[in-house]
C-alpha cells in the first residue's frame, strides 16, 4: 500500500506543469464557488433576518385558521399553558402578544384607515427593536394609554406630538370599537407601506377598546438563533393542543421569501455547474494525455506480474489526489477571504447607490456579512471527489482492456 | 530438463482483414541454464515467438508448457500471476518505472511476491552488485545511460527468481561497450547461477556469445546449432 502511494504521489509530479495547471484550475474553480456561495448564503442568512426581526418573528402560534382569514374574532386567551412555553421551551427567550386590528383614524380634517397593534412595549422592543427606531417623543410603556405611530402616518395626519388621533373599529364579535389617544413617539420604518398605516397602542388599552379583554391574535415567537426554529416549533406542537393553535414557521408566514431565496441560488447554482463542467473537461484532458503517454509503462508493469486491478487503484489514487490538492489549495485559499468578508461585510452602500435604497426602503442596513458554513466548504470537496473519482473510469477501463504486448509496441 | 515446451506454435495476425502468417509451426524447446538466442531477419517472427512463450500472447495455433503447466489454460490473472512468478523480462528499452529509483525497480516484482522487506532488501542489493551499479541504487532512470538501465532491467527480470528471462533484442539500443559488458554479466549469471536467458537478436557480436542460436525465417525454424 504503502509503495503503491508512493508511486501514486511521485508520478503525479512527473509532470509538475500540468499538474499545478490542472490542480490550478481546481482550485480556483473551488475558490469561486466557495467565495460566491459564502456571500450568497450570507447575504441571504442576513436578509432572512432582518424581514423576520423585521415583525413577523421566525414563528406565531395564532388560533387554527388565523392566518387564512386575520380578524379579531379568532382571538385567543393567553392560557397558563401558554404563558408558560418560554419557561418550559428551549431556545424560546419569550413570547411576544399583539392584537391586531384595522381602524379608521381621524384627526381634525383627515380620515385614512390605519393598523393597529396592541402591543407589549417591552416583549416587543427585545424583539423588533422598535425604540431603535423612535424619531420623535417617546416610546410608551405597559400602561399607558397612548399611541406610537409610524412617520408617514404622523405626515398624513399632520400630527405632531401629544395631538390626538382618534380611533374607530369593529372590536371582538361586532362590537364598537373607539378611542381617542395622544402621540406618544413616532417611529420611522423603512418600508414606505408600512410608515403610513402603522399604530401602536399598548395591549391592556387595545384590548379594552375593543372589547377584548384578555384576548389577543398573534404570538411572534422570540427565538433567538435560526437553526433553533425546527426544535423549538416541534417542542411547542408537542406541548400546546394543535387542533386549537397553528403554529407557524416564518417559511410557512413568507414562502416567497423562501421562493425568493430558492430562485436566487438556482441562479448561482448554474453558474458553478458550468464552471464545473469546464474544469472537468480540463481534468479529462490531462488524464486522457496521461493514459496516453504511460501506455507503454502499464504495458511493462502487466508484463511484469502487476495485475490490472492494483495498477488501477494507482491511477485512480492519482487523479483523486490530483483533485483534492486542488480542491484543498482551493478550500485553504477561499477560507481566509470568506472570514475577511465576515468580519468586513460587504456594503451596498458603497458598490450600488440603487441596491443600498432598495434595501433602506425595506427598513435593512445594506451590509452583508459572508456565511462561513462547513457545509459550504464539505460540498465542495465532496464535488470534487465525484468529480475525478467518475473521471479515473477512463484509465481504468483502458487498463482492463489493455494488451501489453500491443500497449509495448507503440 | 525441459523448462519450455512449444509444439506446433501458428500465429495468424489480422486473420479477418489481411492475414499476416507470423509463424507457421515452431516447435522449440529450452532446457534449464541455456544461453540461447533467436536469430533472423527483420519480420521473420522472433518478437511474436517470444512473446508467445513469456505468456504475453497467445498463439493461433499450438501450446507452450512452461515447468509443465500449459499457459494457454490460464486466465487473466492467472497468466499476470505466473509471468511474476516464473518469467523475467528484459525489454528492448524503456523497462523501468521511471518514478522508481534502481533499487526499487528491482525490489518492485517481489513487492508483487509479497516477499519480506528484509529479503528484497539483500536480494536487490546483490543483484544491483551483480551488475556492477552498486553505487547507482539510489538513481532514476532518468539519471541513468542506457547500458546501465539495461543492467538494471536484467537485475529486476533476475530479482524473482524467474524459471528464465526472456529478453527481446536487450541490446539494440546500446552502444558496442554497453553491449559487450551487458552481455558479460549475462554470461556470467547463466555459467555461475545456472540461469536460462532466451533472447532475441540481430546483432553478430551477440550471436557470436550465445551457446545455442535458432534462426527463424519467415515464421519457421531454418537452423538450430548448438556450439560446445
Ligand atoms: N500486432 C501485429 N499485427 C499485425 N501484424 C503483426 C503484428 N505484430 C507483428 N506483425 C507481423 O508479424 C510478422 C513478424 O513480426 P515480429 O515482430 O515477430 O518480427 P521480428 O522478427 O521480431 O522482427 P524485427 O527483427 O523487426 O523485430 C511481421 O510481418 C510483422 O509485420
Ligand atoms: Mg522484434
Amino acid at each position: 500500500m504503502n509503495t503503491i502511494f508512493k508511486i501514486a504521489w511521485r508520478n503525479i509530479w512527473r509532470n509538475k506543469r500540468r499538474t499545478l495547471i490542472t490542480a490550478g484550475s481546481i482550485f480556483f474553480a473551488v475558490l469561486l464557488s466557495v467565495v460566491m456561495m459564502s456571500i450568497q448564503k450570507g447575504a441571504w442568512d442576513k436578509m432572512v433576518d432582518n424581514v423576520v426581526n423585521f415583525y413577523f418573528g421566525y414563528g406565531q402560534i395564532h388560533d387554527k385558521g388565523y392566518w387564512d382569514e386575520q380578524t379579531i374574532d379568532r382571538s385567543f386567551a393567553l392560557s397558563e399553558e401558554i404563558n408558560a412555553l418560554p419557561g418550559q421551551i428551549e431556545n424560546l427567550d419569550n413570547i411576544v402578544p399583539r392584537l391586531e386590528t384595522f381602524a379608521l383614524g381621524s384627526h381634525q380634517k383627515n380620515a385614512y384607515v390605519v393598523r393597529v397593534t396592541g402591543f407589549d412595549p417591552e416583549r416587543e422592543d427585545q424583539l423588533t427593536e422598535l425604540s431603535s427606531r423612535l424619531t420623535a417623543g417617546e416610546y410608551p410603556a405597559v400602561d399607558d394609554k397612548a399611541i406610537l405611530i409610524g412617520e408617514g402616518v404622523a405626515e398624513k395626519f399632520k400630527l405632531g406630538i401629544n395631538d390626538t388621533l382618534v380611533l374607530i373599529g369593529q372590536g371582538y364579535h361586532g362590537v364598537n370599537a373607539a378611542g381617542k389617544y395622544a402621540v406618544k413617539g413616532i417611529v420611522r420604518f423603512g418600508s414606505p407601506e408600512l410608515n403610513k398605516v402603522m399604530v401602536y397602542l399598548p395591549l391592556a388599552e387595545a384590548q379594552r377598546m375593543h372589547g377584548a379583554e384578555g384576548l389577543v391574535n398573534s404570538l411572534a415567537l422570540d427565538i433567538k438563533d435560526r437553526r433553533d426554529v425546527p426544535q423549538v416549533l416541534t417542542d411547542i406542537r408537542a406541548s400546546v393542543d394543535t387542533s386549537a393553535y397553528e403554529i407557524m414557521s416564518w417559511e410557512e408566514m413568507m414562502p416567497e421569501l423562501l421562493e425568493a431565496r430558492e430562485v436566487d441560488t438556482a441562479g448561482n447554482v448554474i453558474i458553478l455547474f458550468i464552471l464545473y463542467v469546464i474544469i472537468t473537461f480540463g481534468i479529462f484532458g490531462t488524464i486522457l494525455m496521461m493514459a496516453k503517454e504511460r501506455e507503454y509503462e502499464f504495458g511493462v508493469l502487466t508484463a511484469i506480474g502487476m495485475r490490472r486491478g492494483k495498477l488501477g487503484i494507482i491511477i485512480w489514487i492519482e487523479t483523486i489526489i490530483l483533485g483534492l490538492v486542488g480542491a484543498f489549495a482551493g478550500l485553504l485559499g477561499s477560507l481566509p477571504i470568506v472570514i475577511y468578508l465576515n468580519r468586513n461585510p460587504l456594503n451596498f452602500n458603497e458598490m450600488s447607490e440603487q441596491m443600498a435604497e432598495t434595501y433602506e426602503n425595506f427598513g435593512f442596513e445594506p451590509i452583508f456579512p459572508a456565511a462561513i458554513s462547513p457545509e459550504i466548504f464539505f460540498n465542495q470537496t465532496l464535488i470534487v471527489i465525484l468529480i475525478t473519482t467518475v473521471l479515473a473510469l477512463y484509465p481504468l477501463l483502458k487498463i482492463y482492456r489493455l494488451k501489453p504486448v500491443e500497449a509495448m509496441r507503440a | 530438463m525441459n523448462i519450455i515446451e512449444a509444439t506446433g506454435i501458428e500465429k495468424v495476425y489480422n486473420p479477418n482483414k489481411i492475414a499476416v502468417h507470423a509463424l507457421n509451426g515452431v516447435d522449440l524447446t529450452i532446457e534449464q541454464g541455456e544461453f540461447t538466442a533467436i536469430v533472423g531477419p527483420s519480420g521473420s517472427g522472433k518478437t511474436t515467438l517470444l512473446n508467445i512463450i513469456g505468456g504475453l500472447d497467445h498463439p493461433t495455433a499450438g501450446s507452450v508448457k512452461v515447468e509443465g503447466t500449459d499457459i494457454s489454460t490460464l486466465n487473466d490473472n492467472q497468466l499476470i500471476d505466473f509471468r511474476k512468478e516464473h518469467i523475467g523480462f528484459v525489454f528492448q528499452a524503456y523497462n523501468l518505472i521511471p518514478v522508481l529509483t534502481a533499487k526499487e525497480n528491482v525490489e518492485f516484482v517481489m513487492l508483487l511476491q509479497k516477499r519480506s522487506q528484509q529479503e528484497r532488501e539483500t536480494r536487490s542489493m546483490e543483484l544491483l552488485r551483480a551488475v556492477g551499479l552498486e553505487d547507482q541504487v539510489n538513481k532514476r532512470p532518468s539519471q541513468l545511460s542506457g547500458g546501465q538501465q539495461q543492467r538494471v532491467a536484467v537485475a529486476r527480470a533476475l530479482a524473482p527468481k524467474p524459471t528464465f528471462v526472456m529478453a527481446d533484442e536487450p541490446t539494440a539500443n546500446l552502444d558496442s561497450k554497453s553491449t559487450a559488458n551487458l552481455l558479460d554479466i549475462m554470461a556470467r549469471l547463466n555459467k555461475e547461477e545456472n540461469i536460462t536467458f532466451l533472447f532475441s537478436t540481430h546483432d553478430q557480436r551477440v550471436i557470436d556469445r550465445a551457446r545455442r542460436v535458432v534462426t527463424l525465417v519467415d515464421g519457421r525454424i531454418e537452423t538450430d546449432e548448438t556450439k560446445f
